[in-house]
């Protein structure tokens, strides 16, 4: 009997799955569709590049079929919901796709109408976001353009895809003043929901000193409930201000909407609850949830979908031949985390492990936790090994879903949360 | 951690005082706690929160975000900060007696 596999979603986690299980499947057992809502794969770690002029839409965007390998089919359709119960996915337009083992891989979506004024006035005006192409090359514009002032960089609330990103735009920022001989003319000021630079503590507080000394000023525990694009001042939902000239503002972030209409898939903000080690919907047995779209206690980001693909496509199988499922994911994420001038930190973590200093993956390797030019070079080097490695779903020697912990000075962190 | 008594109950805190055991919270303890926060008196919206951040927990094994007590409580956000000024996610845990929401990663 052929079994069906449907991949909602063609970003990072429904291409590398996709890939994978076609790797692993004769044709003949398995068929696999991929749906996306659209043919333009961004690569979104180059979105950060964007607004500096670092790097341009050309570099950034290819073709989501030609990431996907022979033997997938490929449905270019938004997607209207899924039928739980009838194992089905209904797609815009009533064509439908029955399924015998689904993986819900559409992502994050950005939701900015949700805080209010925020796509009022001002918006792409002086009020802009790096999170999407669009938003990434109006902010190249405004910020070539921009010569003194102040710059306020605000995260909303958390989940968002890369905690790290709005830090490095902060960094980067420095540096780009700085190149263009203006630093003194310009402030730059953080504003983040929580209650210090970053989630993890010791990241944190390195973050925050990095933060300091390129004079980035740093306002904890703020809930943004309204921004004020013709004011030009972001306020809080306890009555505190910050002015800006500019805002860069990373806006709340939810699932997809389709998720929503789907009844029994997704929680409140439409993210796929699962079991943060299997990676099986809590809904049903025969949903696996990758990357941005699960609710599970890990960043959003790609490190996390591309070691939770191991783990997926293991269970997948265990599951389709009847077995418990025993692939594990331990939360292990890393990024590198681009500093301006040219340099870069690497952090690597899990649930359990928070960031600490060593070297990756092994005792030799790259430093962790520390600025580096090496760093700042596998950042470049990484969206060669994205396209090339990533999504086509090979293994790589020495890098693995767990965890390595031989080149760290690890101790396990007291409840990090 | 620090052992601590409220309303005659002795019961764990971690250090930013939350709870690290839920069962050892009654609602008797709630008024104690709240005016710790700088609560006077706790109303019926208070309540209301205090109940949906418990049934939260218990369910889910962490309690909600702002933006979700927000869309789920019944409590819109705004007036969720008249209620609990300092934080309606981090306050109305620790009067619920639950440990600090786990939300943000």
């Amino acid at each position: 009997m052929t079994h069906q596999i449907v991949v909602l979603g063609a970003g990072t986690g429904g291409t590398l799955a996709a890939n994978r299980l076609r790797a692993r499947y004769d044709v003949d057992d398995v068929r696999i569709t991929v749906v996306a809502q659209d043919d333009r794969h961004v690569y979104q770690p180059g979105l950060l590049f964007v607004p500096f002029g670092l790097a341009h839409e050309v570099d950034i965007v290819r073709s989501r079929a030609g990431q996907l390998h022979a033997g997938i089919d490929y449905v270019c359709s938004p997607i209207d919901h899924v039928d739980l119960e009838r194992d089905v996915v209904e797609l815009d337009g009533g064509r439908e796709l029955e399924y015998d083992v689904l993986v819900v891989a559409t992502g994050a979506r950005l939701v900015p109408e949700e805080t209010e004024g925020l796509t009022d006035a001002g918006w792409r005006e002086r009020v802009f976001t790096f999170y999407d192409l669009e938003g990434a090359v109006a902010l190249e514009r405004a910020l070539a353009r921009f010569d003194r002032g102040r710059l306020v960089v605000n995260v909303v609330d958390m989940p968002i895809k890369c905690p790290v990103a709005p830090l490095e735009f902060c960094f980067l920022a420095d540096w780009y003043f700085h190149e263009r001989g203006v630093r003194d003319d310009v402030t730059i000021t953080y504003v983040t929901t929580l209650d210090g630079a970053f989630t993890k503590p010791t990241a944190s507080k390195t973050l925050g000193g990095l933060l300091d000394e390129k004079r980035v000023e740093l306002v904890t525990e703020f809930n943004t409930g309204e921004v004020d694009g013709k004011a030009g001042k972001l306020v809080s939902y306890d009555g505190r201000e910050v002015p800006f000239d500019l805002a860069v503002v990373v806006p709340l972030h939810g699932g997809a909407a389709y998720v929503g209409r789907s009844p029994g898939l997704g929680d409140e903000l439409d993210f796929v609850p699962c079991d943060e080690h299997t990676l099986q919907a809590k809904a049903k047995p025969n949903v696996f949830v990758l990357g941005d779209a699960a609710n599970v206690p890990a960043s959003k980001a790609g490190s996390v979908t591309h070691f939770e693909g191991e783990v997926l496509v293991e269970n997948i199988a265990h599951y389709l031949a009847g077995e418990p499922l025993d692939g594990s994911y331990d939360g292990h994420a890393n990024c590198f985390i681009e500093t301006g001038f040219k340099k870069a930190m690497l952090i690597d973590f899990n649930y359990e492990q928070e960031p600490v200093p060593g070297h990756y993956p092994a005792r030799i390797g790259l430093p962790l936790m520390r600025e580096s030019r090496s760093n700042h070079l596998g950042k470049l080097m990484f969206q060669w090994f994205y396209w090339h490695v990533v999504l086509p779903g090979r293994d790589v020697p020495g890098i693995h879903s767990a965890m390595p912990t031989a080149g760290k000075a690890t101790m396990t962190s007291g409840g990090a949360q | 951690m620090t052992t601590t008594t409220v309303a005659g109950h002795s019961v764990k805190l971690n250090d930013e005082g939350f709870f690290l055991d839920p069962d050892q919270w009654s609602e008797d303890m709630a008024p104690e706690i709240a005016q710790r926060e700088g609560i006077d008196e706790l109303t019926d919206k208070h309540w209301q929160v205090i109940r949906f951040m418990r049934r939260e927990y218990a369910e889910t094994g962490t309690g909600p975000t702002v933006r979700v007590l927000g869309k789920t409580s019944g409590v819109s956000i705004k007036e969720l900060y008249e209620l609990f000024p300092k934080g309606p996610a981090k306050t109305a845990a620790k009067i619920a007696g639950i440990p600090k929401p786990r939300g943000c990663i």
